[in-house]
């Protein structure tokens, strides 16, 4: 009996916490493209608004009824803000940090702006889960781990392959990896280091992005202020917390994505334990979230710190430095 | 030696650059021809590296062709000069650390294969190693290799891609002398093998040992280009530094009251070891007092506690008399001490503020440039100006920021400060290191000057020539002991040298 109680409140867990933990692999899968090539874009929290409120309009204003095709608006969107960032910090080499953090603060304010009429109106066009039918049997445990919607699964496995295969099994991955290293070799070898910086700024900035366009097509569903709610940092902390390796990310979200529903779920079964004083836990276990995660990017920092410089999950050396020719 | 054919490679005509408004290159003509190496000698600062950054598509000239194989050229990037086939190794390697060599060599390539492993990486880089006679681990990281393997890898890139034309900027900078002969080996046979091959240095003996013929750059003009075969040592080294204004010192003898002295000073260095024992020094209004010694030995400790930058662990220092143990920086400063860093970016100037704000950068507080809280910027402004003209800074203006200047001139505008701040003592830390000939002489010229007008000056080198040229006595000084002090009269050079070896001076003068 407690068995099956636990088993099923873990399942529960997992069920809730594989998409909770989607906005914030896309988002971190964004932010890492562009910081394997030397770009911090600190704006990630602001894309994710840009991404979310543009796929609001285009269902409830455009009359968009594919959740594709919103969540490529959102995309563009997104992709079109981190193309401004990109020409500031690439092109006109400012500071990546300022601009980074007027991108987070620029893009919460505008996605709320715009979406101060939309505020709750819940939203029709969602993607829906894939259920593989005759293959398996629709129990609890396969439904927490397999039933979810096609993001899911391209957030968790598509793009982390894909991105796995193109840093560590191809050319373009090498010269990448070159650009944010060492921006003069990848240079002197004829790699265009602002043309690959901005690209890779941009899509970054649209997987981003794509990750906003999720949260209110599938995850909340509906729009409301403030839609990431600390999702874009998380997301920065999960990629130092991977080591900018793209498999890595994925347990660094999921991790992020239990907290998030241990927190949901315990309100919705209401165990409201006294703890340290407190009432209840619900302060705590909101807080946990962002506990865990900054333990998380200590781990590697501290790894870091007692080894030796553990070089395959170091940053990327030329990181947040803008680059320039002819300097002296 | 090699080179039957006089067909040009590479040329550069009527080649102008200019940064921050001071010209680099002023209209250069260079030629290169098939089959050999030209060596590219100059002074720092002459121009050589500018010249073969733009050759090789990494500047854009402001004026000027370049003309490869015939026909002209336009590089907008070094991808396009590599197309053409000319390829360079800098002087600070291009290679990306954490990467292994067979990955740098295939670097930004289209040749390399789009989808790839490590295996076929390094069988690939394996391939080209026998093809080009040279060998490297293809499976080490960078950071793993010496710089001598290093420069190899950059060389093998280059040569990977097909380049024609060799630019070697300072190759043997780096190098033990094992690893430099091995280099101009390797330079030879890729002549040989028809290739051209440009070697930028400053060393004379490598230009006779390894170029065919050679271009003498000084100042961003071109002095000459000749065959190697016929020059002397002697005749380049004219040409390279033009006519040398040689320094004439008189070396006195100053009797009267010391202006710094030191008295059983110890103190700790940033490790927290004993960088000074127990140091006696004594320096006269009107001398010169050198310290020769091997580097770190103590004289940056020596530098900083008299300038209040470190603290003592016992003893006492006074300047004319006065007790500057426990004064701030600033109050050492105020009673006429000025100092000319040993790290003159670091602590010498800020780089991203403008020469103008460098210029008063300890004295912006006194009544001639400010009242209250106000800056009177136009009194900073005439004397920046004033700095700049007399310590021939070449700036666009004294708005420029610090770094925009060339190393040379941030030293000589650091050390005209200085001195005009110091009144009683000048204590100058390597005060022409990393100077061409020219501007080392007149910072000299500035430091005797200072003397000469009565100011107690303490000189602080590696360079036991300049010790000697320079100082009027002369204190050894071996592992932060003071091992002996000398009149210029008596200094012994063998003698001094065994001192600043850790011999003491019974041993020596034995």
């Amino acid at each position: 009996m407690i068995l099956a109680i636990i088993e099923n409140a873990f399942l529960s867990l997992i069920g809730s916490a594989i998409p909770a933990s989607a906005v914030v692999m896309l988002a971190a899968t964004g932010a890492m493209l562009g910081e394997r090539v030397g770009v911090l874009n600190l704006g990630q929290e602001g894309l994710i608004g840009i991404g979310a409120v543009y796929s609001v309009i285009a269902v409830l204003s455009w009359g968009v009824e594919s959740p594709w095709l919103a969540m490529l608006i959102g995309m563009i969107a997104a992709a079109v803000a981190g193309l401004i960032f990109a020409v500031c910090v690439v092109a006109f080499r400012a500071s990546q940090v300022l601009v980074g953090l007027a991108l987070a603060l620029g893009g919460i304010g505008l996605s709320n702006q715009l979406g101060v009429n939309r505020n709750g109106t819940p939203i029709q066009t969602l993607f829906r889960e894939v259920n593989p039918g005759g293959v398996l049997d629709n129990n609890d445990a396969v439904s927490a781990f397999f039933f979810h919607d096609p993001v899911v699964y391209i957030a968790y496995v598509g793009l982390p392959v894909v991105l796995y295969f193109v840093l560590f099994r191809t050319r373009h991955g090498m010269n990448m990896k070159a650009v944010g290293e060492n921006p003069a070799a990848a240079d002197a070898v004829g790699v265009s280091v602002t043309g690959w910086r901005i690209f890779y700024s941009v899509l970054g900035a649209a997987l981003t992005g794509a990750g906003g366009a999720y949260m209110v097509l599938s995850f909340t569903p509906t729009w409301s202020p403030d839609i990431a709610r600390g999702r874009g940092w998380v997301a920065l902390a999960v990629v130092i917390f991977a080591g900018w390796r793209p498999g890595w990310a994925v347990a660094g979200a999921l991790l992020y994505g239990s907290m998030i529903s241990l927190d949901t779920t315990a309100q919705a079964r209401g165990w409201g334990l006294p703890f340290m004083g407190a009432s209840d836990l619900s302060f705590f276990l909101s807080m946990l979230p962002y506990v865990v995660t900054l333990v998380a990017i200590l781990i590697p920092a501290g790894a870091v710190k007692l080894g030796r410089r553990v070089r395959s999950t170091a940053a990327p050396a030329a990181l947040a430095i803008p680059y320039s020719r002819e300097e002296r | 030696m090699t080179g039957e054919s006089t067909r040009s490679s590479v040329e550069a005509r009527g080649v102008s650059k200019a940064f921050g408004g001071v010209a680099a290159l002023d209209a250069v003509d260079f030629e290169v021809r098939w089959s050999e190496v030209h060596a590219l000698v100059g002074e720092n600062g002459a121009g050589k590296t500018t010249l073969c950054n733009i050759l090789a598509g990494i500047y854009r000239a402001d004026a000027g062709q370049v003309i490869v194989d015939g026909a002209e050229r336009d590089f907008r990037s070094p991808a396009h000069a590599i197309d053409a086939g000319i390829g360079m190794v800098h002087q600070h390697f291009r290679l990306v650390e954490p990467m292994t060599v067979a990955e740098n060599i295939h670097l930004g390539w289209p040749e390399t294969p789009g989808v790839v492993s490590q295996r076929a990486l390094n069988e690939r880089t394996e391939q080209f190693m026998v093809e080009m006679g040279l060998r490297v681990d293809p499976t080490a990281k960078i950071w793993q290799l010496s710089v001598g393997e290093q420069q190899r890898v950059e060389i093998l890139r280059v040569l990977a891609r097909g380049a024609r034309v060799l630019i070697l900027d300072e190759p043997t900078a780096v190098l033990t002398a094992k690893e430099a002969e091995e280099l101009f080996a390797v330079v030879r046979d890729l002549a040989a093998g028809g290739l051209s091959v440009i070697f930028i240095t400053h060393k004379l003996r490598e230009v006779l040992a390894v170029s065919d013929r050679l271009t003498v750059l000084r100042h961003g003009i071109r002095e000459i280009t000749r065959p190697t075969e016929g020059a002397t040592a002697s005749e380049i080294a004219r040409l390279m530094t033009g006519e040398e204004r040689v320094l004439n010192v008189e070396h006195r003898v100053v009797t009267g009251d010391p202006a710094l002295e030191l008295r059983g000073v110890s103190a700790l260095n940033d490790r927290g070891i004993t960088a000074l024992h127990d140091v006696d020094l004594t320096v006269r209004s009107g001398e010169i007092l050198g310290i020769a010694g091997v580097s770190g030995n103590g004289q940056t400790e020596l530098a900083e506690v008299i300038c209040a930058l470190r603290g003592l662990e016992s003893g006492a220092i006074t300047v004319d008399g006065a007790d500057i143990t426990s004064m701030s920086v600033r109050a050492v400063t105020d009673i006429g001490v000025g100092h000319i860093p040993e790290d003159r970016i670091g602590m010498g100037m800020v780089l991203s503020a403008p020469v103008k704000d460098n210029a008063v950068l300890h004295s912006y507080w006194t009544e001639q440039f400010s009242q209250g809280l106000n800056l009177n910027r136009q009194s900073v402004i005439d004397f920046a100006k004033k700095l700049v003209e007399t310590a021939r800074v070449q700036t666009r203006s004294v708005f420029a920021t610090a770094g925009q200047l060339s190393g040379g001139n941030q030293q000589r505008l650091v050390a005209r400060r200085e001195a005009l701040a110091a009144d009683r003592l000048l204590v100058a830390a390597h005060p022409t290191r990393g100077l061409d000939v020219n501007a080392a002489q007149e910072v000299r010229s500035t430091i005797l000057d200072k003397r000469d007008s009565g100011c107690a000056v303490l000189l602080i080198s590696d360079d036991l020539d300049e010790v000697l040229l320079m100082s009027d006595r002369i204190a050894v000084i071996y592992e932060g002991r003071i091992m002996g002090v000398f009149e210029a009269a008596e200094a012994d050079r063998e003698h001094i040298g065994l001192l600043m070896g850790g011999h003491s001076i019974t041993e020596a003068v034995a």
